[in-house]
C-alpha cells in the first residue's frame, strides 16, 4: 500500500499506484474538502500542493506522489485562518462554493512565491480555475487583499528580528 | 412519465390545516408549523410525540438553529431565511445557525405548497412566513421572560438574543428563557396572521450585509456537498451513458473486461420506468476509481433509437417548419389583431433569433447516494425539487414516494440542473441490486452529455410601426422543446388564452413584456422532435433568457428603422397604461438609473465602440423584478467583440443582503455573458458533442469585464435577484454591436463570424 506524506502526517491508502491522488485523498483519507469537477485538468477544481507547487489532483496518481509532501485544503492552515481563508471571508466570496478549496490552493501557490503579484499576474495564474458562480472579481479582490496583509505581516516579523 | 410521477401532488397551502407551535422541552425550543393536521399545543408541549424538525429551533445554550426548505446554490438562502427570522426574533446574529431540511412536507415552501427552488422565489414567497416565525418566537419569549421575572410582558425589550426589563434592570437570555421552560406560548392561524411585523424603519437586520453563515465553511473544505457523502459500507458506482442524449436502449452488455478490474462487484442496467433515462448502465465497485475503470471496461451494445440521427440542425429545421403552420401551438398572449395592424402600418419588420443548446454543468457534477434502510429508501444528494425527485427516486426503487427520505446537502451549483433527478435513479438501482448503499457519482462527460439543457430556441417577430414610428403590433412565435412538460405536473402547465390546452410559459415567460403595444400575440409552439431527442430542463432564468434576446433585439431594430435613440424608444413603450401600470414605471426607472450610472449618452466613444440597452421583467409577470443593463462593447474589423463594461440596475423593492444582492446580480450578468459570448452546445448524431471544459466552455477570469451595479431599493416587496440579471445581458451587448458596428447578430452565442457577416451585409 502506498504511503502519502499529507499535510503533515504519513498516511497509507489502499489504492493501486495509478489512481488518481484525488480520490485517494477523497475517499480512503475522506479528506473531501479537495473537489472533482472535470477528471481532465480543465477546471482546478481538485488543486493541492505537491511539495509547494499547485497540481492538479485528478491527474496526479498516487504513485508519482510517494515521498512527496502534499498538501490539501485541510491542511493549508491550522484553524482555516491562513491570509487567504481571512480574505475570502472578508471579501465573501464563495457563492456555492464547490470549486473555492482549488482557488484558494492556486492562490496559495502563487503569494508563496510572489507576495506582490499584479492584476495580470493572479489573472494569469487563477485563469485554470473555474468558478460556474462567477465570483471571479471578488477571488481577485480577496488574494490581493491576503498578499496586502501577508506583506504587512512578514515586514512586520522583520522588524523585529534582533540585528 | 409513470404513474409515481403523474401522481405526485403538491400539497396545496393551507395555513388552516397547521397550526403554528412553541414548544419547550429539554432539547430546546422549537417554532413551526406541522406538517399534519391533529397536533396540537398539548402535543407539541410534549417533546416525545413533536418532531423538531420545523423552520427553528432555539437550544438550551440559546443558539438559532433555522432550517431552511430552499435548496442552497449558492444563493446563501438559508443564511437570508435566518436573516429574516433574527430580524423579528431580535436574536444575535452570532447565534444564529442554519439547516437543510429533508423532503418531509412540513417544509414545503408556505407560497408554492411544495419544496421547490427556482425562479427567483425564494426571498418573495418566504419573507411573511419567516418574519412571522421570528415575531412568534419573540413573543413567545417575552412571555416566558415576564412570567420568570414577575414584570408585564408589554415592559420588556428584547435585543441581541437578550430580554430586558429596563425599570427593574432585570434580563434573561434566550438561553436562560429556554431553559427555564417557561416559553410556551402557541399560535393559531389567525393570531400568526394577526401579528404585527416591524415597519421598514424599525429594521436592524434586513438591509445589513450580516457574514453570510456558510461561508466559512466554504474556505476550509468542511461545507458538505452531496459527492461528500460517506456512508458506512457503501459502493461506488460509475455510469456508462450511450451515444445518444435520449431514446437509446442496451441490446447486450458484456462485463468480463469489468469483471478483471480489482473491486468491481456489479453492472446494472437500468431499468427506468420514469422516463428519465435510457440506456444507462451503472458500474458499482468498491471505489470511485474502480467503478470508471469497470465502467470502461464493459462493452455495450445499443440499439440508438429514434433520435440516433438528429442533429442542432435538424431540431432548427422542424421549428422553422413548425413556426410556418398556422395552426402550430397555443396562444400565450393574444391582445388586439397584431395580422390587421401589419395590413395598416407604415413599416413591417421581421426577424429570426435563435439560441443554442446551453449546458448548465455545475462544478460539482451530478451525484447522489441512495441506502435502502428497513423500509425506508434514504437519498443524500443536493437537489432544487424534493417534491419531485423523491416521487422519481421512490418510482425507480417500486416503493410509494412516502417511503423516501431526501438528505439536502449543499450545491456545488445548482443553475436548474438540480431540479431533476435522473442521477437518483442510477444509484437507487445500483444499490438495490448490490444491496449495500452506493453513491453514483457522474463523469463530467456524464454530466454534460446527459445534461437537461436549456432548449434549443427558435423565434420569430414580426413589428409594425404605424406613420408616426409608433409600434403598433407584434407578433412573436417561440418554438421550443418545453422543459416543464417534462415534469408531468399539470400545476406547473399554464392555460393557453386560445384554450388549446396547456402550455409550457417556462418557454414564453418575459413575451408578456411591460411594453405598451396594442396588438400583441405571442405563441408557444412545442418542437416536439427537440423535446423528445434532447430533453430539456430550467437554466438560470429560464424562458426570458432567449424570450428578451429575441425582444429587446427586436425594439432595437424597431427604433433603428425609426430613427430613434433606443433607450428613449424603451421609455416611451414604458408608459404604464392600463395593465403595465406600476411594473412599467419601475422597469423604465430602471434603465434610467443603468444609463446614469454607465454614461449612455454622454460619453464619447471612439470608433468601433458602442453602448447598448436592454430592460427585463423577469420571469412571470406575477413575480417580475426589474433590471437594465448598458453593455459598452468594442467591435474589431475582424468580428471580434469585446465587451469592456456591464452596467446593470435592478430594482429589487427591499434588500434583505445589499452585498449578497451584489453577489447575485454579477454573477447572473457574467452568466449572461458567459451565454451570450461563449457556451455553445451542439446535438450531433443525437448525442451532445461537448464532453468537457475543453470544448464547453464558460466565462474565465480572464474574459472578465468590469460589472457596475445599482441597486434600488424602493421599499416595495423584495424581489429574486438569482437570475434576472442573466437574461438583459445578451441583447445589451447585441444592440451595443449593432452601435458600435451597424452589424446586427440574432443567434446566440455570438461569434465574430456572424459579426462581421453582418458588417458586410
Amino acid at each position: 500500500m502506498p504511503t502519502l506524506t499529507i499535510n503533515g502526517r504519513s498516511l497509507s491508502v489502499d489504492a493501486a499506484n495509478d489512481t488518481p491522488l484525488l480520490w485517494a485523498i477523497r475517499e480512503q483519507l475522506q479528506m473531501t474538502g479537495t473537489k472533482f469537477g472535470c477528471g481532465a485538468g480543465l477546471c482546478g477544481a481538485c488543486t493541492v500542493h505537491v511539495n509547494g507547487e499547485a497540481v492538479r489532483s485528478c491527474q496526479t496518481m498516487v504513485g508519482d506522489v510517494a515521498g512527496k509532501k502534499i498538501t490539501t485544503i485541510e491542511g493549508l492552515s491550522a484553524k482555516g485562518d491562513h491570509p487567504l481563508q481571512k480574505a475570502w471571508i472578508a471579501e465573501q466570496v464563495p457563492q456555492c462554493g464547490y470549486c473555492q478549496s482549488g482557488q484558494i490552493m492556486q492562490a496559495a501557490s502563487l503569494l508563496a512565491k510572489n507576495p506582490n503579484p499584479t492584476k495580470e499576474e493572479v489573472v494569469a495564474h487563477m485563469d485554470g480555475n473555474l468558478c460556474r458562480c462567477m465570483t471571479y472579481s471578488r477571488i481577485q479582490k480577496a488574494i490581493m487583499r491576503a498578499a496586502s496583509e501577508m506583506r504587512t505581516a512578514s515586514a512586520t516579523s522583520s522588524e523585529r528580528r534582533p540585528t | 412519465m409513470n404513474e409515481h410521477v403523474k401522481n405526485v401532488a403538491l400539497e396545496t397551502t393551507d395555513l388552516s390545516r397547521r397550526s403554528f407551535l412553541v414548544g419547550t422541552a429539554a432539547t430546546g425550543l422549537v417554532l413551526g408549523y406541522a406538517g399534519v393536521p391533529g397536533i396540537d399545543s398539548a402535543a407539541a408541549a410534549a417533546p416525545a410525540s413533536f418532531e423538531p424538525s420545523v423552520w427553528y429551533a432555539i437550544s438550551p445554550d440559546g443558539l438559532v438553529t433555522v432550517t431552511c426548505g430552499k435548496a442552497d446554490m449558492g444563493q446563501h438562502i438559508a443564511s437570508t431565511m435566518a436573516q429574516i427570522v433574527c430580524e423579528e426574533l431580535g436574536a444575535k446574529w452570532s447565534d444564529m445557525r442554519v439547516a437543510l431540511a429533508s423532503n418531509d412536507p412540513k417544509f414545503n415552501d408556505p407560497v408554492l405548497g411544495a419544496q421547490i427552488t427556482g425562479g427567483s422565489w425564494s426571498t418573495m414567497m418566504n419573507f411573511d412566513a419567516m418574519s412571522r416565525a421570528g415575531a412568534a418566537g419573540r413573543m413567545a419569549l417575552t412571555e416566558g421572560a415576564a412570567a420568570a421575572m414577575g414584570v408585564p410582558a408589554s415592559e420588556l425589550v428584547v435585543r441581541d438574543s437578550m430580554i430586558v426589563h429596563p425599570k427593574s434592570k432585570k434580563q434573561m437570555s434566550f438561553a436562560e428563557i429556554v431553559k427555564s421552560g417557561k416559553a410556551t406560548k402557541t399560535f393559531t392561524p389567525d393570531e400568526l396572521k394577526a401579528i404585527k411585523l416591524k415597519t421598514p424603519d424599525q429594521y436592524t437586520m434586513i438591509g445589513v450585509s450580516v457574514p453570510q453563515l456558510d461561508i466559512p465553511s466554504k474556505t476550509n473544505g468542511t461545507a458538505k456537498y452531496g459527492i461528500d457523502v460517506m456512508l458506512p459500507g457503501m459502493a461506488y458506482g460509475a455510469v456508462v451513458t450511450p451515444p445518444v442524449r435520449f431514446g437509446a436502449t442496451v441490446k447486450s452488455v458484456d462485463d468480463s473486461g469489468a469483471k478483471k478490474v480489482s473491486g468491481f462487484i456489479k453492472a446494472v442496467t437500468l431499468d427506468d420506468k420514469t422516463g428519465t433515462t435510457s440506456g444507462w448502465v451503472v458500474a458499482v465497485a468498491s471505489t470511485y476509481a474502480n467503478a470508471k475503470k469497470a465502467a470502461q471496461a464493459l462493452k455495450i451494445a445499443y440499439d440508438g433509437g429514434p433520435n440516433a440521427k438528429l442533429s442542432s440542425q435538424s431540431l432548427l429545421d422542424e421549428a422553422m417548419r413548425l413556426q410556418k403552420l398556422e395552426d402550430s401551438g397555443q396562444f400565450f398572449v393574444k391582445d388586439g389583431d397584431p395580422n390587421a395592424a401589419f395590413g395598416s402600418a407604415a413599416k413591417v419588420l421581421e426577424a429570426e433569433y435563435t439560441t443554442s443548446i446551453n449546458i448548465h454543468a455545475p462544478l460539482e457534477p451530478m451525484n447522489a447516494t441512495a441506502e435502502f434502510k428497513g423500509d425506508i429508501l434514504h437519498i443524500y444528494s443536493g437537489n432544487q425539487f424534493a417534491t419531485r425527485s423523491g416521487a422519481i427516486a421512490a418510482g425507480a426503487a417500486g416503493i410509494d414516494p412516502k417511503f423516501v427520505v431526501m438528505h439536502q446537502m449543499w450545491l456545488g451549483g445548482g443553475f436548474g440542473r438540480r431540479l431533476d433527478a435522473d442521477m437518483m435513479i442510477p444509484a437507487v438501482q445500483a444499490a438495490k441490486a448490490v444491496g449495500k448503499p452506493v453513491k453514483v457519482i457522474y463523469t463530467r462527460e456524464n454530466d454534460m452529455t446527459m445534461d437537461f439543457s436549456r432548449p434549443l430556441t427558435y423565434q420569430k417577430v414580426k413589428a409594425g410601426v404605424d406613420g408616426d414610428g409608433k409600434l403598433i403590433a407584434i407578433s412573436h412565435d417561440v418554438v421550443s422543446a418545453w422543459p416543464t412538460a417534462r415534469w408531468g405536473i399539470p400545476d406547473f402547465l399554464t392555460p393557453s388564452v386560445d384554450k388549446k390546452g396547456p402550455l409550457d410559459s417556462f418557454t414564453v415567460n418575459g413575451a408578456d413584456f411591460f411594453y405598451t403595444v396594442p396588438n400583441h400575440y405571442v405563441r408557444a409552439i412545442k418542437n416536439e422532435l427537440a423535446h423528445n431527442a434532447t430533453p430539456s430542463g430550467q437554466l438560470r432564468s429560464v424562458a426570458p433568457g432567449w424570450t428578451f434576446w429575441a425582444v429587446e433585439s427586436m425594439i432595437d431594430e424597431i427604433a433603428a428603422a425609426s430613427g430613434k435613440d433606443p433607450a428613449q424608444f424603451r421609455i416611451s413603450l414604458l408608459d404604464g397604461a392600463g395593465k403595465n401600470d406600476g411594473g412599467a414605471q419601475r422597469l423604465r426607472n430602471t434603465l434610467l438609473a443603468a444609463m446614469g450610472l454607465s454614461g449612455y449618452g454622454t460619453k464619447q466613444l471612439p470608433k468601433g465602440e458602442g453602448m447598448g440597452v436592454a430592460c427585463v421583467s423577469s420571469q412571470e409577470r406575477a413575480t417580475a423584478s426589474w433590471t437594465a443593463c448598458v453593455a459598452h462593447v468594442a467591435v474589431a474589423p475582424s468580428g471580434a467583440v469585446t465587451v469592456k463594461k456591464l452596467t446593470v440596475a435592478t430594482d429589487v423593492g427591499t434588500q434583505v443582503h445589499p452585498d449578497n444582492i451584489r453577489a447575485q446580480v454579477e454573477g447572473a450578468a457574467l452568466w449572461g455573458l458567459s451565454l451570450a459570448m461563449y457556451e455553445k452546445a451542439t446535438l450531433k448524431d443525437g448525442g451532445i458533442e461537448q464532453t468537457n471544459f475543453d470544448s464547453y466552455t464558460p466565462l474565465r477570469m480572464s474574459q472578465t469585464p468590469e460589472v457596475a451595479v445599482a441597486v434600488i431599493a424602493n421599499g416595495e416587496k423584495a424581489t429574486g435577484v438569482g437570475e434576472p440579471a442573466v437574461t438583459v445581458v445578451a441583447p445589451a451587448i447585441g444592440n451595443a454591436i449593432f452601435n458600435a458596428s451597424g452589424a446586427r447578430v440574432r443567434a446566440l452565442p455570438i461569434t465574430a463570424e456572424a459579426v462581421k457577416a453582418s458588417m458586410k451585409a
